[in-house]
């Protein structure tokens, strides 16, 4: 999101939250959310996928909430008129093809109506198909399939397939086909949301939830690119609570905007200059100018990462939508579970839910194996799980070994040590709370060395170089 | 709903902050007359640039800024106190000073600071000024700021087409430095119409924040580029593969349009620049003499011959006529030692044009 997509959200949101009723809120948070996933989506090297991918984003919207709901829910008010809502405003926008020389809201010009048309009548018939199975297995497909199209993304071998599959079906040289080609926006967060929903359905947790609260949550636009990831019940509360911006609730949001906007455009912007990256890691040889990178890109990722976040929990707030707290000051944190307890909070939770715990639970009917085991295996799958949902690359998965090894030996320590040490002295105490500040920050700071590079080996030449090795 | 809190009223915020962004925005034009250029981490947090900051892309770790202050402030001869046994130099000129395609150790100023060379019983010291545009009115605007940093020696290093009055005011860093030219107009008296369109003369708005906004990131930009200079020593791109100069030429004979170069060009300029309280040395710079198609007419891209060999005679008069010190080295570089184009030179190439420049330099003492 840049930021005339920014403070386009801004102004909107203000006018919604400012001016209208209640009834029409959820409404027209679903028609801008419509229009802004078109929007924000960047341009694609394929033809049309700008507007493709957003309208794969919206069937996936609706396939999962028919998948989850009661049968014939559809056919109620709400549920008609939010289709409606989606189906007609995807429909005005392929239109516009017809009615402005220029593109409208999508970066290229969207596709014929009658490729649209298609296009609706397939998702139509593919969402038949699965309403064919029973619920469990339409429910399993349906979470098997967004994983699959998210490994497909995630993978720069599968990407660059992918692109030239699709490059020699539309008859294109696939010379300059790419891994980057598949920039699907916000697919990630898309794909945690729908695969949550699934998931709570399956476990008998979802409550009924009409159509376009489901969608809004889904494709919310402040929360679209960058998260956080929301749970769709606590969501779809906030929704239909009464709400008018009052004063106080505008200087909140405000304050966040600012702040955000603050983080990410003046901070981050201008760290990112500096911070690490391929080129400088063969470059820079001495030690110490290694490091400043390195803190340049420690810093920068957070202050990227959380501003987004900011700007996004101060736009949902104009509009009475609380979004959760994603960013509580990461790096004051003095041991690594409490890093990831404020770090990507919901990222952390969601994975946590949907894969720990269970996982865990499953792993306890093993009697044989040993605690610490089952502790190790535990942290490693769940990092490594982090770690690939970035990106299936080596460097990822390094990225969640370091962390899911340094989980494994602070809960080991922290076991050692609860019985064994005890500090009275306070100022002790201060000492070692500051200790373990700066011995996770720099935990923290080494891993970031796998996250902002491409390859291991560059990695490796970094560590050396850190270390003057 | 808070029953308690009123309705936001929000009309009355967007006039409050419109009125409060204008008057910020506004208010931002009194700061024009603060040199803000000046304030630099260079040679206080980061060691100072070699050569001027000039580049277009990221990967160069330069930048290209129109403020004359920041450029030498950023820059090494900025941070330097002259010491007592110094024989500072300073080079001006254009690119093939500045150094395109060479690393600031490979420069004339970088061989020529490495090679222990003394003048008047002192040390000889010297800094690239280059900056890689080429028009007279660009050099004087640089040695003018330059005679503040005590030079005992300038070597002015230029070619013929710095010299066209059309190209004077061409330069992007001449065309948004209006005041400045117009100083330098009226302080050497010079011919220049001080209002001509070409010098980009800044509205109110122009000066207001939203307008000046781009100047503002560069120079936090610039102090930005200070952490990767000092890390990496990189101040340009360095490309495996380039174009070489070209050898094989047009057949035609024109010369910015000129039938003579007779009131063609910007000799005023020249002579301003040479009456600078401070010794001057003139150097007309190598440049490629080619031996492919059309060399006959033409020795280069840039030149053709009869405007060449006259511009040559007129400078060699003009010194003569004005004693100035004066050295000719236009062929000095065999046509193998020149880069991307006709001026710019490889290593060797500047390693010939080095060891001329430091019996130069030597002799201007004796």
């Amino acid at each position: 999101m840049g930021l005339p997509q920014i403070f386009a959200s801004i102004l909107t949101s203000l006018l919604v939250g400012a001016l209208t009723p209640r009834a029409l809120r959820t409404y027209l948070l679903l028609a801008l959310s419509v229009l802004a996933v078109f929007w924000f989506q960047p341009v694609v090297p394929l033809r049309s996928f700008d507007f493709w991918f957003p309208s794969l984003t919206l069937a996936l919207v609706v396939l999962t909430w028919f998948v989850t709901s009661q049968p014939g829910a559809w056919k109620s008010r709400p549920n008609l008129t939010g289709l409606s809502i989606i189906v007609g405003s995807v429909t005005l926008i392929d239109l516009s093809r017809y009615t402005f020389p220029t593109p409208f809201l999508t970066q290229t010009i969207p596709p014929q109506f009658i490729q649209f048309f298609l296009f609706v009548v397939a998702s139509s018939a593919i969402i038949f198909l699965f309403l064919r199975f029973s619920p469990a297995w339409r429910l399993s497909i349906a979470v098997l399939l967004l994983l699959f199209i998210l490994i497909v993304l995630k993978s720069p071998v599968l990407s660059l397939q992918t692109s030239i599959f699709f490059r020699t079906l539309a008859n294109r040289p696939t010379e300059t086909a790419s891994a980057l080609d598949l920039r699907w926006l916000g697919y990630s967060y898309i794909a945690f949301r729908l695969i949550h929903v699934l998931r709570d359905k399956q476990t008998g947790r979802l409550p009924e939830l009409s159509l376009p609260d489901f969608a809004t949550y889904v494709v919310f636009f402040p929360a679209l690119a960058a998260g956080p990831i929301d749970r769709a019940e606590r969501f779809a509360k906030d929704l239909q609570k009464d709400f008018a911006l009052t004063q106080d609730e505008t200087l909140l949001a405000g304050q966040r905007i600012v702040i955000g906007l603050f983080k990410k455009f003046v901070i981050a912007d201008a760290l990112a200059l500096i911070a690490l990256n391929d080129a400088l890691a063969a470059q820079v040889g001495a030690a110490g100018w290694m490091w400043v990178h390195l803190y340049a890109y420690t810093f920068q990722i957070y202050f990227d990462f959380s501003g987004y976040t900011d700007i996004a929990i101060g736009i949902a707030r104009l509009v009475g939508v609380k979004l959760p707290e994603n960013f509580l000051a990461p790096y004051t944190r003095s041991n690594l579970a409490q890093f990831w307890n404020s770090w990507h909070i919901t990222l952390t939770q969601w994975i946590r839910s949907y894969f720990f715990n269970p996982f865990n639970r499953w792993m306890r009917g093993f009697k044989s194996v040993p605690m610490w085991t089952m502790i190790l295996v535990g942290q490693l799958s769940t990092m490594l799980l982090i770690g690939l949902w970035h990106g299936i690359t080596w460097n990822f998965i390094l990225w969640g070994a370091w962390h899911g090894l340094g989980l494994f030996v602070q809960n080991r320590w922290s076991d050692f040590a609860k019985t064994r040490i005890s500090v009275s002295d306070p100022r002790l105490q201060t000492a070692l709370n500051v200790g373990g500040v700066l011995l996770t920050f720099h935990f923290v700071a080494l891993g970031w060395v796998f996250f902002a590079l491409s390859e291991p080996g560059l990695s490796m030449q970094v560590f050396t170089k850190l270390f003057g090795v | 709903m808070d029953q308690k809190q009123p309705r936001i009223r929000l009309f009355g915020v967007l006039v409050k902050a419109t009125a409060l962004l204008l008057l910020f925005n506004f208010a931002f034009i009194f700061t024009t007359n603060i040199p803000l250029g000046k304030l630099s981490l260079y040679n206080k947090v980061f060691p100072g640039r070699e050569r001027f900051p000039f580049g277009e892309t990221y990967e160069s770790y330069n930048l290209s800024l129109f403020d004359i202050d920041a450029m030498f402030a950023s820059h090494v001869l900025a941070g330097k106190e002259k010491a007592r046994d110094e024989y500072r130099v300073l080079l001006i000129g254009d690119s093939s000073v500045w150094g395109t395609l060479l690393t600031p150790g490979q420069t004339l100023a970088g061989q020529l600071d490495a090679t222990p060379i003394t003048a008047c019983g002192k040390t000889v010291g010297v800094y690239n000024l280059g900056y890689p545009t080429i028009s007279l009115t660009k050099d004087l605007m640089i040695l003018d700021q330059a005679l503040d940093y005590q030079p005992d020696l300038v070597i002015w290093l230029t070619t013929l087409e710095a010299f066209p009055k059309d190209k004077q005011f061409e330069s992007p860093i001449v065309a948004n430095n209006a005041e400045r030219v117009r100083a330098l107009i009226g302080k050497y008296h010079l011919p220049a119409d001080p209002n001509d369109p070409a010098l980009i003369q800044p509205s109110k708005w122009d000066q207001t924040f939203v307008s000046q906004r781009r100047a503002l990131a560069d120079l936090i930009r610039l102090q930005l580029y200070g952490v990767l200079w000092s890390s990496t020593g990189i101040d340009q791109v360095y490309p495996e593969n380039y174009e070489r100069a070209q050898t094989d030429l047009e057949a035609s004979e024109d010369f910015h349009g000129l039938r003579s170069l007779q009131d063609g060009l910007a000799l005023d300029v020249l002579t301003a620049g040479m009456s600078a309280k401070t010794k001057l040395l003139l150097v007309n710079e190598p440049m490629l003499i080619s031996d492919g198609a059309n060399s006959d007419i033409r020795y280069n891209f840039f030149y053709p011959r009869w405007a060449y060999d006259e511009y040559r005679r007129m400078l060699a008069d003009l010194a003569n006529r004005n004693d100035w010190n004066y050295l000719d080295l236009w062929d000095l570089v065999p046509a193998g030692e020149f880069t991307n184009s006709a001026i710019h030179l490889t290593p060797a190439g500047e390693s010939l044009l080095s060891n001329k420049i430091a019996e130069a330099i030597q002799a201007n003492c004796e």
